[in-house]
């Protein structure tokens, strides 16, 4: 059973993300956001099954606006995957958990 | 699941059409898989409140009514499965369904797809979704905050994305071609009260600027050919939609707008392939009718496999 995410702030975001020894996707997200909510099953089970391989993480935008501003995020859901601090991909709106591993297994 | 590959219908989306199809036809005691490209819920999951949908006065938000549709289906037996269709053909008297992994079998399917948000088809408009551009005033509202914004549309859809950014917007221009709206007359009102609420009538995009984000928009005035510069962070394309019907062609007749034509029992013509809900011509694009057209499409199924005998 797949668990809820970790939560990342502005606080937090360059020692998780920027910093991080793996490849991390970010779910920007919002209470609003109706599509948000019905990604973050898919999301939790990505988690879930990549293990140590890849961290996923998600970033209130309405609590924290310097990493959206940063990356021009304004659109959620919006998932970004950084690698060694870098920007690999980006996803704007809701898709199925196989498009998005699909589309980041090449940089796990 | 090589066993439950087997079933009496195989219904193609999971928003409110498909779904409340698949109430009737759990209870019908059909084996029932819906197939869904994205999430249960469907296009009507970017609206913030549905406001007309019979028996919620105060309104009913989306999200949590889709759920309840969702389990409302399953304690009838239906099953949900996340892929999307890429292919349907006949073979032994059975409709196949390609998936992106696998084909699903069953005597009768009833197509619920639905629609997608069109797209104005003008350079940048791709490049800057999620920079600007938005079909999802619910979604993005909230990103643009006392700075001045687009939607462009004259449905009901455009009036109540336009009103809604009121509440963040300082200033909204609504976009639209003709000289009056589409929409009911209601949101027209609420509009034209609104002193935040800008229109633009007559009125098209020619050109979308930006590089890293939206900037600006050049405007054109049918009637007089006229153009100018408006300088907005967003833009909320709301002009309507697309059947996501590509997979039927040359398979069901449809009409101008891609929609599959159906009879009242919401048959295609194919034997045991039905149609409901937005992608079909019987349905006004409401919630209401999504739901009527998808009932109507279980009960004909229903009735047509107990005419093959091959249901018990």
């Amino acid at each position: 059973m797949a668990g809820e995410l970790h939560d990342v702030t502005d606080a937090t975001f360059e020692q998780e993300v920027l910093k991080s020894e793996v490849p991390v996707l970010v779910d920007f997200w919002a209470v609003w956001c109706a599509p948000c909510k019905a990604i973050a099953p898919a999301l939790e089970q990505i988690a879930a099954a990549q293990g140590g391989k890849l961290k996923v993480v998600k970033l209130n935008v309405e609590e924290n606006m310097n990493v959206p501003t940063r990356y021009g995020v304004r659109g959620v859901p919006t998932l970004l995957l950084f690698k060694n601090g870098d920007v690999k991909e980006t996803f704007v709106g809701s898709l199925s958990k196989d498009k998005i591993l699909s589309a980041i297994t090449e940089y796990l | 699941m090589t066993m439950s590959d087997a079933y009496d219908v195989l219904i193609l989306g999971a928003g409110p059409a498909g779904m409340a199809a698949a109430v009737y036809t759990g209870r019908a005691r059909l084996n029932t898989l819906i197939l869904e490209k994205a999430v249960p819920g469907g296009q009507i999951l970017m609206t913030d409140l549905v406001e007309n949908y019979p028996g919620f006065p105060e309104g009913v938000v989306p999200m949590q009514l889709m759920e309840h549709f969702r389990k409302h289906a399953e304690k009838f037996g239906a099953k949900f499965e996340t892929d999307e269709v890429r292919a349907l053909r006949r073979e032994n008297n059975l409709w196949v369904v390609s998936g992106e992994s696998k084909d699903y079998r069953a005597p009768a399917v009833i197509v619920a797809t639905g629609s997608a948000y069109k797209h104005l088809g003008l350079a940048n408009e791709g490049r800057l979704i999620g920079r600007g551009v938005s079909y999802c005033a619910t979604c993005d509202g909230a990103f643009f905050r006392d700075v001045p914004i687009a939607v462009v549309g004259g449905g009901d859809n455009a009036l109540t994305e336009a009103l809604f950014l009121t509440k963040f917007a300082g200033k909204v221009y609504l976009i639209h071609r003709r000289d009056k709206f589409r929409a009911v007359k209601i949101l027209c009102e609420r509009v034209a009260a609104n002193p935040k609420v800008e229109v633009l009538w007559e009125t098209v995009i020619q050109a979308i600027h930006g590089d890293s984000k939206l900037e600006a928009l050049t405007l054109k005035n049918i009637r007089t050919g006229a153009t100018s510069k408006v300088e907005v962070e967003g833009l909320f394309v709301s002009i309507g939609m697309t059947p996501s019907t590509g997979f039927l062609k040359d398979l069901v007749p449809m009409n101008e707008w891609g929609q599959v034509k159906v009879n009242q029992r919401m048959e295609t013509g194919q034997p045991g392939l039905y149609a409901a809900g937005d992608c079909c011509d019987a349905c006004p694009q409401q919630m209401a009718t999504a739901v009527g057209t998808g009932v109507a499409a279980a009960l004909a199924v229903d009735a047509y496999l107990q005419g093959l005998g091959s249901v018990a």
